[in-house]
């Protein structure tokens, strides 16, 4: 027993950074389900793709042997390119998936199944172009192992501080925007009420994929980042993280960006303490355990779902 | 529909021949397979196609179903129920599970569900892979082996044209038994309800009785499935059970035109055949089904034959939600 309360405070720490990444892929969920009361399937291959691609960067500055490469101005270069390609992606998805199926007015089920559709084309053009084994990220390089010190025992590496400083920073820009610029508005006027908004003078087209260009560009991040701390990405990466993310979503409050961060926190920090007192085996299937758990007890979330009344049908 | 009556009978005598009319066994395979699928996807069209549920975990219920049998019917426990007595057994599971699994969480919102049943359907495989520590239960990733084959008053079936024939009494049983679903009050609920879930409401159908009696016997399908999987495989892995395989049927149900009896089938024919016909092209399958989806969603939402709405006076147009795109929404 003393032996597991030993490494708790360790798995604790993982458990946290993971959350605030979990809860940066979570906000592509609840931002577009906010706006559209859809959820976007292909989240999960958005974030996958951003990983491919910071790898594909990192992998790149290797072979042309940059030296001294520092995350100071590394890690925004890779973040740049996979935030800007994921957010693109984004809008495309919102263009070809959904656009044509709600204009239409169709039901619920056709923008799901072709969201479902877009997911597996990306995950095999992923895997069919990159190959099926997975890739390895040269996070050494980037962060040495030595870059970290320890307090009371629990070793605490530079990587871990980045990540949750990243996604931090990334969040709170997220709420200030959402809060208080005219794009925030916009967004939080098309959530309220669509056709009022577009009465008012909101393009609503435009601020619908705006939304998916935010959310997907935080999730393209998160793959990054995730990258980073695990070193190992493969196609199918997207998967299980794009569900742990929606779980994040759904604990915090669908539709509410601080719900989204909370949730996270919870997911990960859950998640950690299953892998030290239970089996690591079943990490996975705590996460999915959670999720019907909430749905069941508390369907509108920890803080709260922030939807109009109409749409609580 | 004067030619339905012909064409019934024509399509059923070919079904009935079709052993003596393929050139062998492996190819008999195929067929079978495409009749075990059809029953698949036909008790997915009871919760997609009926009653509007995108499930997208349906696959854990072909996995209770075969790891079931496998667990009545092979030396893991040292068990030998006959195939008959197996059947009804796995009826009562599956469906049983089925309500397990809905009951909680068919009062929420439909897109919900869809993730809850995804969350479902892996919880069901990570069970299937782990449970083989501390006590053996599943066999882990490994599976069951040494699976009785079904056998009948002596009979016992060992060629793929008799397995074939065996899938197809039960094809046809599910067939009659959906189409008998679909004009009973229940189907008219599962349809109500799948149109516009207040309406119903209001019209005093039980949406929640309604949709969990379609998670029912949609899962009671796929745990027959499963059986027939099992005891023709002689074997169970939980591989057998993946996501993907959930997404397999979906497409199968989609395509062939969400809710149609004979689109659906023809869904799982295409669906199991084409990968057959096109060897070399297997690698792109996935690829070109998740496109498929799309493109079909986007232009033949209906599927490739839609269902024919004769008894309404008029098809149900689904109200759209107050929804506008930018184009036609903002103000002239």
């Amino acid at each position: 027993m003393s032996d597991i309360l030993s490494i708790l405070p360790q798995q604790l720490v993982f458990g946290i950074a993971l959350g605030t990444v979990y809860g940066l892929i979570a906000l592509g969920y609840t931002m577009v389900y906010g706006v559209l009361f859809m959820i976007n399937f292909a989240h999960g291959e958005v974030f996958m793709i951003g990983a491919y691609i910071g790898w594909g960067v990192l992998a790149a500055l290797l072979d042309a042997k940059v030296g001294g490469l520092n995350p100071i101005w590394v890690l925004p270069l890779l973040l740049a390119p996979a935030m800007l390609c994921t957010g693109g992606l984004g809008m495309l998805i919102e263009r070809l998936a959904y656009r044509p199926l709600y204009v239409r007015g169709a039901t619920r089920l056709g923008p799901l199944i072709s969201a479902v559709g877009a997911s597996i084309f990306l995950q095999n053009a992923v895997m069919l172009t990159q190959g099926a084994r997975m890739k390895v990220y040269m996070t050494n390089f980037l962060f040495p192992r030595t870059w970290r010190f320890s307090i009371f025992g629990t070793s605490i590496s530079a990587l871990l501080i980045v990540m949750v400083g990243v996604a931090g920073a990334m969040m709170w820009g997220l709420h200030v925007l959402v809060q208080r610029s005219t794009l925030g508005r916009s967004i939080r006027a098309v959530a309220e009420d669509r056709e009022m908004a577009a009465i008012m003078g909101v393009n609503v087209g435009q601020v619908i994929g705006t939304t998916f260009f935010l959310g997907s560009a935080l999730g393209g991040a998160a793959g990054v980042l995730i990258g980073l701390y695990y070193t190992q990405i493969d196609f199918f990466m997207g998967y299980s993280a794009g569900l742990k993310a929606f779980t994040a979503a759904v604990l915090g409050g669908i539709g509410n960006i601080r719900g989204a961060m909370l949730g996270g926190l919870v997911l990960g920090v859950t998640e950690s303490l299953a892998v030290t007192f239970i089996n690591p085996a079943f990490k996975d299937l705590v996460a999915f355990a959670l999720l019907i758990l909430t749905l069941v007890f508390r369907p509108e979330g920890l803080l709260g779902e922030t939807l109009p009344d109409w749409k609580k049908v | 529909m004067r030619w339905q009556v012909p064409a019934t009978i024509a399509l059923a005598a070919l079904a009935l021949a079709a052993p003596l009319l393929v050139p062998n066994d492996y190819v008999m395979g195929v067929i079978a397979r495409i009749c075990l699928y059809s029953l698949l996807a036909l008790g997915l069209n009871i919760v997609v196609g009926f009653a509007g549920l995108l499930d997208l975990g349906y696959v854990a219920f072909f996995g209770i179903g075969s790891y079931v049998y496998a667990f009545l019917a092979s030396p893991h426990f040292g068990i030998h129920l006959p195939f008959i007595v197996i059947l009804p057994i796995i009826v009562a599971v599956t469906a049983l599970s089925g309500i397990l699994i809905g009951a909680p969480t068919l009062r929420l919102r439909g897109d919900y569900l869809a993730i809850v049943t995804l969350g479902f359907g892996e919880i069901t495989y990570l069970l299937l892979v782990n449970l083989d520590r501390p006590i053996d239960i599943t066999g882990g990733p490994s599976g069951l082996i040494s699976i009785d084959p079904p056998s009948l008053a002596g009979f016992v079936a060992t060629r793929n044209s008799e397995y074939y024939y065996l899938f197809l009494t039960a094809l046809g049983l599910a067939l009659l038994v959906s189409a008998r679903l679909r004009d009973s009050r229940i189907g008219w609920a599962w349809q109500a309800i799948r149109e516009d879930e207040l309406a119903a409401h209001v019209m005093g159908i039980n949406t929640t009785v309604a949709k969990l009696q379609a998670f029912a016997i949609g899962a009671a399908f796929a745990g027959i499935a499963g059986a027939l999987l099992a005891s023709w495989q002689h074997s169970v892995f939980p591989a057998n059970f993946l996501f993907q395989e959930s997404i397999n049927i979906l497409a199968m149900v989609i395509l062939g035109g969400v809710g149609n009896l004979l689109g659906v089938i023809l869904g799982a024919t295409i669906i199991v055949a084409l990968p057959e016909v096109f060897r070399e092209l297997a690698l792109y399958r996935l690829l070109v089904f998740g496109l498929l989806l799309m493109v079909l969603m986007i232009f033949r939402p209906q599927g490739l034959l839609p269902v024919a709405r004769q008894n309404a006076r008029q098809a149900v147009v689904p109200v759209p939600p107050p929804a506008s795109d930018a184009k036609e929404g903002t103000a002239p």
